[in-house]
């Protein structure tokens, strides 16, 4: 059989999948290691078996890429999973743990692999050393064979090679050989790759036609080669068989002539050579051959799930998103309320209603391919709050929950590292040392708990322990000392513990290693909301803290309340909404400095015009009497949102402006509309900090004759002489063009707001 | 040309190096996860020749082995097991199971096809 081109020498390629595949490994084998820590004396041969494969696999995969360290730790690791399986090693707690402490070595020595980075040869000595212990003290030191024999490869004696050398071989196969799918055409086909090969069949064995088994070997062969490969080469012809038949190879004499060994390989096949050729009795034992027909139906399916680039799946979440809006579109067309034409046909209104059911279907559906569970992410933390109370000489239990809630990928993607740095600042400041918990009547044994549950169309995270809970007057000071709130200010108990959002506040007296490296909550804080997510503690004194974390499913959509300011509408994300209130005068006063303020149930909102913001003409200017939105801000505070108009709630189809134009302070992003309006969806938290122009007051006389053009300056409220309107007006003109280019309907409505504002 | 070869084993990196292995090799290249979903990719289809990794969830190996030999369909069918050891137990249990031979991982590209086209 000649050589087939491979060509595929370069495995990196598969690199990815294995380090994907290990995660995935790691995580189940910490799950399944956790499970049995629990109770070790219920383990069921199955559990031990899913341990083995787990680390069985990447080894596996590791010898394929050649990270032998990892290789070396692997096999070691598995020999005592091994032995375990077996029931040569009882399973112990004390086993147990040292099964949780050599998968942490194996993820170390993953992770160097991953990263190209050598860990010192004694990586895990300790614990290698235990492990063989552990494996030997089961079935006699025999047991344990630690001589990775990976090798599979004799090397031919440097003496063999080029050396023309004649083997007399004499073969026999036992009378069961083919039904090991054995043939000995195959191995001869083999020899004929070494030289060049003289069969002669020795049929003294056959027996009398009556008493011949179809299915069994009875000829034996006495064979010839020639070849320059050695006696090694030709022993692993029979690699596969020596233990199913008698054999003898002998090394006879080098021939009298030098022969040209690769082409006799060439020239000869097997059947010109052998004669006659071997009266295999049993044609299926041939038929797998080169000459098999290929009358078979076509391949069976081959796998459950598939690998999808992200890419794709986003360019699908697009498309749908984009269907959507066409949707809605055709369903305000034949609203009457809302302006569209009446339509009489009931098959047309069948129609749309099937359309409007199928399409949130379909984007269901596909915002379902981007979701995983949080397990992937949640998997990780067990090891993190071992490592931390070793290094930290404290015990803590980790306790998790809820790990099959689902959420987008994106949105787990960026939920390690905060919740990995909520979890470092709970062991380190938040829970104390066994002693000085059991001063405090607590267990030593500390328990953080991490849950993950689906509420009202969002993730809910909490993750909360049993510690300390935060000091109060200690974090007061360090704020105030550090100048982040001002000392005389009076700060009920839940703003003083969410002071440690506030950035750069941290609490550890010396920067210790595990948390407080400079970077704090507020770090943390400022993930979350970049997701569009919110967080919040809550802590009880010497009972511990909890921190919520409350999370969009996905990225792509939002929850919103359309709203009406002149003839713009905004997008406020819904979750941001606390109430919307209708403030008499006297409830709206105006403080020095601070522009205006609402009094609610006793507390002071700042008030915010978006119509001031943005310059949007023809607004409300008051908020007495007029709509006020009440919304959190990130930061715990409030502000209220003067509106015209609630449209109503809509879950509405994030558009980036990011590729269209650079960042816009209180502007998150954009959105169409079912009419094909753009609007945008405000940043609550930039708002606030945004100048307010009251365009009822400040009706400046500046040089505006350059901004003929913007509606703002044309109207009669004002001819406003610096304002964000026109930045925004720009972005969102060209939004819409962009748009239009892509074949987006938009209807004209919004392109002639301009002159329908200079014709009022 | 166009042998068709089912290769099982749980392990996805492993799949993956083997089926693209062939596949640039010219052979057909049928794929399972485990024993049971190897029976249940064949059905009653032959292959040229099968590659099984031994350690697997549902059914394992050497009970694949044992499936695949007791059907008249597969009776000869080459198969060779995928062990990480050249542990002559290893290599023996699958040969008395009715594997025709092994392969040992970790194996080259190179070492994959010569030990497929030893045997079919």
């Amino acid at each position: 059989m000649s050589e087939q081109p491979t060509g595929f020498d370069d495995l990196a390629q598969f690199k990815q999948t294995f380090f994907e595949e290990c995660g995935e490994l790691l995580g189940d084998l910490e799950i399944m290691l956790m499970d049995l820590q629990g109770n070790p004396e219920n383990a069921t041969t199955d559990d031990l078996n899913a341990i083995f494969r787990a680390v069985h696999s990447i080894k596996g995969g590791a010898g394929a890429f050649g990270f032998t360290q990892l290789v070396t730790f692997a096999h070691t690791f598995e020999t005592l999973l091994d032995g375990m399986r077996e029931g040569n090693v009882p399973v112990t707690l004390g086993c147990v743990e040292e099964l949780i402490r050599a998968t942490d070595i194996l993820c170390d020595l993953v992770n160097a692999a991953k990263e190209n980075a050598n860990l010192p040869d004694n990586h895990g000595a300790e614990i290698t050393a235990a492990l063989v212990a552990l494996t030997a003290s089961g079935a006699g030191a025999g047991a344990f064979k630690n001589n990775l024999d990976a090798n599979e490869d004799p090397k031919i004696e440097a003496s063999d090679e080029d050396e023309i050398t004649v083997f007399d071989v004499w073969f026999k196969p036992a009378a069961h050989l083919f039904s090991n799918g054995s043939d000995p055409i195959m191995i001869f086909n083999e020899l004929q790759t070494l030289g060049q090969v003289e069969i002669t069949p020795d049929v003294s064995g056959l027996p009398a036609l009556h008493s011949l088994e179809s299915e069994e070997s009875f000829l034996a062969w006495a064979l010839k080669v020639t070849t320059n490969r050695g006696q090694v080469s030709v022993e692993e012809a029979f690699e596969f068989v020596e233990d199913d038949c008698g054999l003898v190879i002998n090394a006879a004499t080098s021939p009298d002539f030098p022969l040209q060994i690769r082409d006799i390989a060439v020239a000869a096949p097997v059947n010109s050579v052998v004669t006659p050729p071997p009266a295999t009795p049993l044609p299926s034992a041939t038929a797998p051959g080169p000459q098999t027909p290929a009358a078979k139906s076509p391949s069976a399916p081959t796998a459950t799930s598939i690998r999808v680039d992200l890419d794709r799946v986003d360019q699908l979440v697009n498309m749908v998103g984009e269907l959507v809006i066409t949707q809605s579109m055709l369903n305000q067309l034949t609203n009457v309320e809302e302006g569209g034409v009446q339509t009489s046909n009931p098959d047309m209104v069948k129609g749309l209603e099937q359309l409007n059911m199928h399409t949130r279907e379909l984007q269901e559906s596909v915002m379902a391919i981007r979701m995983q569970p949080v397990k992937s992410v949640f998997s990780r933390m067990p090891r993190l709050v071992r490592e931390l109370a070793a290094k930290l000489s404290k015990k803590v239990t980790l306790v998790t929950s809820g790990e099959e809630t689902e959420v987008d990928k994106t949105v787990i993607e960026q939920l390690a590292d905060p919740l990995m740095h909520m979890i470092r600042n709970s062991l380190d400041h938040g829970i104390e040392g066994p002693a000085e918990r059991r001063e405090a009547g607590k267990p030593e044994l500390a328990t953080v708990n991490l849950s993950a549950e689906h509420r009202s169309g969002r993730i809910l995270i909490e993750v909360s322990d049993d510690g300390l809970g935060i000091n109060r007057e200690r974090v007061f000071e360090k704020a105030t000392e550090k100048g982040l709130v001002p000392t005389d200010i009076k700060l009920s108990d839940n703003e003083i513990d969410n002071l440690i959002f506030l950035p750069g506040f941290s609490t550890a007296e010396t920067v210790s290693d595990v948390s407080g490296r400079g970077v704090g909550m507020d770090v943390v804080r400022r993930n979350i909301n970049n997701l569009g997510g919110r967080i919040t503690v809550n802590s009880t004194p010497g009972r511990g803290s909890r921190f919520t974390m409350s999370l969009p499913l996905t990225l792509a959509v939002l929850e919103g309340m359309v709203v009406a300011v002149g003839v713009e509408k905004f997008v406020l994300p819904l979750t941001s909404i606390i109430e919307t209130i209708r403030p008499n005068a006297e409830h709206v006063h105006t403080l020095v400095g601070q522009g205006e303020v609402l009094s609610v149930r006793g507390d002071y909102v700042p008030v915010v015009y978006l119509s001031r913001v943005f310059a949007i003409p023809d607004a409300a200017e008051k908020a007495a009497g007029g709509l006020v939105v009440l919304v959190d801000l990130a930061n715990g505070r409030r502000i209220g949102i003067v509106v015209d108009e609630l449209l109503g709630q809509q879950q509405v189809v994030i558009k980036s402006l990011e590729p269209n134009s650079p960042h816009i302070s209180g502007i998150s992003a954009a959105t169409i509309l079912g009419n094909g309006m753009v609007a945008l969806i405000l940043d609550i938290d930039g708002l606030q900090s945004l100048p307010q122009h009251d365009m009822s007051r400040k009706k400046m006389t500046g040089e505006n004759g350059g901004r003929g053009q913007t509606r703002a300056s044309q109207t009669e409220t004002g001819k406003v002489e610096q304002c964000q309107s026109v930045g925004i007006e720009k972005e969102v003109r060209r939004i819409m063009e962009d748009q239009a280019n892509l074949g987006v309907s938009i209807p004209s409505q919004y392109g002639q707001k301009p002159e329908q504002a200079a014709a009022e | 040309m166009g042998r068709k070869i089912l290769a099982v084993d749980d392990s996805k990196t492993m799949r993956d190096m083997v089926a693209f292995t062939l596949k640039g090799a010219g052979f057909d290249v049928l794929i399972a996860e485990d024993g049971q979903h190897a029976l249940s990719v064949l059905g009653g289809d032959m292959v040229d020749c099968i590659i099984t990794d031994i350690n697997m969830p549902n059914l394992d190996g050497i009970g694949l082995i044992k499936a695949l030999r007791s059907n008249p369909a597969h009776r000869a069918t080459p198969i060779l097991v995928l062990t990480t050891e050249s542990d002559q137990t290893k290599k023996s249990e699958g040969r008395n199971a009715g594997a025709t031979g092994w392969i040992v991982k970790p194996f080259s590209p190179d070492k994959l096809l010569a030990t497929v086209n030893k045997v079919c």
